[in-house]
């Protein structure tokens, strides 16, 4: 066992304190937390995005960071996005929409996308394209992946408006 | 005729939303990465880095050294259990870690077993193996050349041909060929890819040496017959072999074969009594498992003046790389490849194909195809637009004037196949009408005049799923029929079990459907559970989209067994003769009194409380489905390109995909299926390559270098169909998955070359990217 090191993240809104060796990858530290598989593996290289977090608000692919690196920060992960035992607008959305088949991606897509409605809460369709093109799916071609935003803007602006 | 029933039963026809995405979209799908056992450790697998070598030695002491490592396994080691090699699924074996010398780059070498993952990486660096280089085989053009380096010492030959098979009327086609006043021939190389499911392949292998029982939750389209592998070449009693294929990240024929990971994981476990996890890598997946395609074609057609089609005549060289390791039926060395006469009525065929042997990996697979389809459709979609450019005709009318005309159903196939029904012209003018195909000729003309290059682009598929009748097709001996077994509860709900495999398709909400249809009983009072081969009927699983036309056909007659036996127990019930009863979704009822009736709750009720005297309790039935015949959906899809005669760049602007699947089960899951076909059909005619350098390096080896379509290179999808239903499927239908990957390809090249048709352009091999295009436009003088 190499020499571990002391981190403190919020994952989900509970605080942990780690021993980790530097060289753990985040996703890997995510994914062996009980519970917290929803975070994918799909490539190796920062490609498919299958393993994207909120880190303090922000998309990163949990596969290329060090769990060392997290150090400190707020993570948000797909486990997180339920909330008083309410779906997240999105999490209905790609549900209503058919915005998923393997369900692979959608971990990732739902966080990609949670990212990009919070800063752009009524983006167009070439916007959502490009909001998710660090995201790859093999399943559904996009379409209703991107019909399932418009859909969870338009739910999240009425919460709002409400 | 089929009823309909009401949004509250769901049957037949009910964009209903899937039951499996609760579990998704919460990120609670169990796949198999998920599976977390106590004792577990973990395996990573060295690879070749040469394409052909002499495997010289092996030193695993320094890994052995280091802490944490439990064991690296070798070839010699499985030599010695005879594991070494294994059987591919057709007629050939493959190593499962090297022996005397490696075949490809990331061949299986050694086997490293661990603590944890990062240990196991760490011993793979510390094993030492000596190589010594070969000659590498990279072109299977130049496979049986006299010097060609011969690969498989290991099968006493000296030749890399693996077989030649032939179809069809050789003489009847050359003749009609040599008196033919037109002549259309293309040469089309479908290359190598692969299908690169989000979820790459893996196992968790579970020995308990003291009950000696295996468990294997295992990335697998087809379970059932994984388990009868692992029995048969492990030596293990199949009763105690358990396969779970638990949620699948996607499969695409990529998750068919049994991968030397899987044997190696499996023989740790047995080795360590611990359950033993492997995972590959994204670059593992694209670089050793299942390739698809590298059929290297020749299409030639034989027409009259006025363009009436008479005779095709095709030859294929195959790369199969190192092993024939083709997922397919084993009759078929060429999978269904002969259904290359498409949608068009020839009067004579001849089909022929040989496989070679190179230093790549070995395939290949059928990439969301039902065994080499969409090579053929490629190949004859393409031909049919030479044809069309040959006699200056418009591919459109071309198509319309040699379709198989609807009243020739069911179609004797010059190449031997019954097709079961269709109606191409009726898809074709559907699409030509969504497209609006003459204002876009009408505005390409222009557009050329002022020098801007727009292309139209079609085609026109017939393709072939199914499989299949059980007289012809088997995998390993195994006959291809698929079952469902259905058990009504006391209180009228119930549970299907399948020896399908859904991957993403939908199965969960898709097969209650047919049984709600069947049955009355509400699609969300039913569970349906895959996977397990404890609990599941036997079936030969998920591909070449054989799930509905196979296992749809089993789910249906199970249920009207089920009714069968209902209509009994109303009989009983309301004490009238069952010819005096009548059905509709949900209820019996006597004729004439129609307020005289019993649910299907109320009876499944009775069948355990209050049965007519002598029948056996209980309602439940099971059908192993062995179809009469394929199935064979088709369509028309109509893609609009924009290219840029500076940088080549090539812009999908419209693509039209109508589709006639017979009767559907979900449209709002067949339109999932159809956008998601699309848009792998765009990454194969755009992006999707796996090449070799002349050293037999791997090019597209990871997702930066192997390229598949994000969001914005994918197009919106515009979808019609039509509806010619199957008349020999119980319901009617007849499977989807594919067609759009099949019969995308074709539009999409045809659309790129039209576009520069004017300038002589006949044919671009595929991946056409803005590369090649801009090397055309600058050889025309188009661009500087």
């Amino acid at each position: 066992m190499a020499k571990t090191q002391r981190i403190r993240v919020t994952l989900n809104g509970a605080k942990h304190e780690l021993d980790v060796e530097p060289r753990l990858l985040l996703v890997h530290m995510i994914r062996e937390m009980p519970g917290m598989t929803g975070t994918h593996v799909g490539c190796d290289t920062t490609s498919c995005g299958a393993c994207t977090v909120l880190l303090d608000g922000r998309p990163i692919k949990s596969c290329t960071l060090f769990a060392v690196q997290a150090d400190g920060s707020e993570i948000l992960t797909v486990e997180g996005l339920i909330r008083d035992g309410k779906l997240h607008p999105l999490q209905q959305a790609f549900h209503e929409e058919h915005g998923l088949q393997c369900g692979f991606c959608t971990p990732g897509m739902l966080m990609s996308t949670c990212a990009l409605l919070q800063k752009n809460p009524n983006p167009t369709e070439e916007e959502i394209r490009w909001g998710i093109s660090g995201n790859l799916c093999r399943c559904t071609g996009y379409q209703n992946i991107v019909k399932a935003v418009q859909n969870a803007a338009g739910k999240m602006q009425k919460e709002v408006a409400a | 005729m089929m009823h309909q029933t009401s949004p509250e039963i769901g049957g037949m026809g009910h964009s209903i939303k899937r039951k499996e995405d609760a579990r998704l979209i919460q990120g609670k799908g169990h796949y198999v990465d998920d599976v977390h056992l106590p004792r577990m450790v973990h395996g990573h697998m060295i690879r070749s880095p040469y394409a052909h070598a002499r495997l010289k030695s092996i030193n695993i002491e320094a890994a052995m050294k280091l802490p944490g490592v439990l064991a690296v396994i070798t070839g010699a080691d499985l030599a010695k259990a005879n594991l070494a090699w294994m059987p591919t699924l057709f007629h050939d074996k493959q190593m499962v870690l090297a022996t005397d010398k490696v075949l490809f780059q990331a061949q299986e070498v050694a086997f490293v077993v661990a603590e944890d993952r990062y240990t196991a990486a760490d011993a793979a660096e510390l094993v030492a193996v000596e190589y010594e280089e070969l000659p590498v085989l990279v072109d299977p053009h130049k496979a049986l050349d006299p010097g060609a380096p011969i690969l498989r010492e290991d099968r006493g030959e000296k030749t890399n041909h693996i077989f030649h098979w032939e179809v069809g009327d050789e003489q009847a086609t050359q003749k009609t060929l040599q008196d033919a006043p037109v002549r259309a021939k293309v040469d089309a190389v479908f290359q190598r890819c692969h299908p690169a499911p989000l979820e790459t392949c893996g196992c968790v292998a579970d020995y308990d040496p003291i009950m000696k029982h295996l468990t294997v939750w295992l990335t697998s389209q087809a379970p059932h017959a994984h388990r009868t592998l692992f029995a048969i070449v492990g030596g293990i009693p199949e009763q105690n072999i358990r396969v779970i294929s638990p949620d699948i990240g996607g499969g695409f024929g990529n998750k068919v074969p049994i991968y030397p990971g899987y044997v190696c994981a499996v023989v740790a476990s047995l080795t360590l009594g611990r359950p033993v996890k492997w995972i590959e890598t994204r670059s593992e997946n694209l670089q050793s498992t299942g390739f698809a395609r590298d059929y290297h074609m020749t299409a030639e057609i034989a027409a009259d003046k006025d363009g009436t089609v008479k005779a095709l005549s095709v030859k294929t060289l195959a790369d199969h790389g190192a092993f024939n390791a083709a997922a397919q039926p084993s009759k078929f060395p060429a999978g269904l490849f002969s259904i290359c006469t498409g949608s068009y009525d020839f009067a004579n065929s001849f089909c022929e194909v040989d496989g070679v042997y190179t230093n790549k990996a070995p395939g290949g697979i059928a990439y969301r195809c039902s065994f080499r389809v969409t090579e053929a459709a490629y190949l004859i979609e393409r031909a049919m637009d030479v044809l069309a450019m040959e006699l200056k005709t418009d591919p459109a009318e071309l198509r319309l004037k040699n379709f198989i005309p609807p009243d020739k159903f069911p179609y004797k196939s010059p190449l031997g196949w019954s097709y079961d029904s269709g109606d191409y012209p009726a898809a074709m003018n559907k699409a030509l009408e969504m497209v609006g195909y003459r204002e876009l000729r009408k505005e390409q003309e222009e557009k050329r005049k002022k020098g801007e290059l727009m292309g139209v682009g079609i085609s026109s598929f017939t393709e072939i799923v199914g499989a299949g009748p059980g007289h012809t097709f088997d995998i390993v001996g195994i006959k291809m029929f698929d079952s469902c077994e259905i058990r009504i509860h006391p209180t009228g709900k119930a549970i299907a079990r399948l020896g399908t495999k859904s991957q993403g398709q939908g199965h969960e909400t898709t097969f209650p459907q047919i049984i709600a249809q069947e049955l009355g009983i509400p699609a969300s009072d039913i569970t349906l559970e895959e996977g397990d081969t404890d609990t599941a009927p036997y079936g030969l699983g998920t591909y070449a989209s054989r799930s509905t036309p196979v296992a749809g056909g089993a789910t249906a007659i199970a249920a009207r067994k089920i009714r069968d036996k209902a209509k009994k127990i109303a009989a009983h019930l309301l004490e009238v003769s069952e010819a005096d009863l009548e059905w509709e979704p949900g209820k019996f009822y006597v004729k004439g009194a129609p307020s005289k009736a019993k649910t299907i709750q109320e009876i499944a009720f009775a069948a355990y409380t209050n049965l007519p005297p002598g029948m056996e309790a209980g309602l439940e039935a099971v059908d192993y489905y062995d179809p009469p015949n394929l199935t064979f959906p088709f369509g028309t899809y109509i893609c609009v390109v924009d290219i840029d005669k500076g940088t080549g760049e090539i812009r999908v602007r419209r693509f039209v995909a109508v589709d006639d699947c017979g009767n559907i089960i979900n449209p709002m899951i067949v339109e999932g299926q159809i956008h998601g076909g699309l848009t792998e059909g765009l990454g194969i005619a755009f992006m999707q390559l796996i090449s070799y350098d002349e050293n037999g390096n791997v090019q597209g080896g990871n997702f930066m270098d192997y390229l598949v379509p994000t969001a914005v290179e994918t197009p919106h999808w515009e979808t019609g169909k039509t509806c010619t239903p199957s008349p020999h499927h119980p319901i009617g239908a007849k499977g989807v998955g594919e067609s759009p990957n099949v019969g995308s390809p074709a539009a999409f090249v045809n659309a790129v070359v039209d576009a520069l048709s004017h300038l002589g352009v006949r044919h671009i091999d595929m991946p056409v990217t803005p590369w090649k295009v801009w090397q055309i436009l600058k050889e025309k003088g188009i661009t500087s």
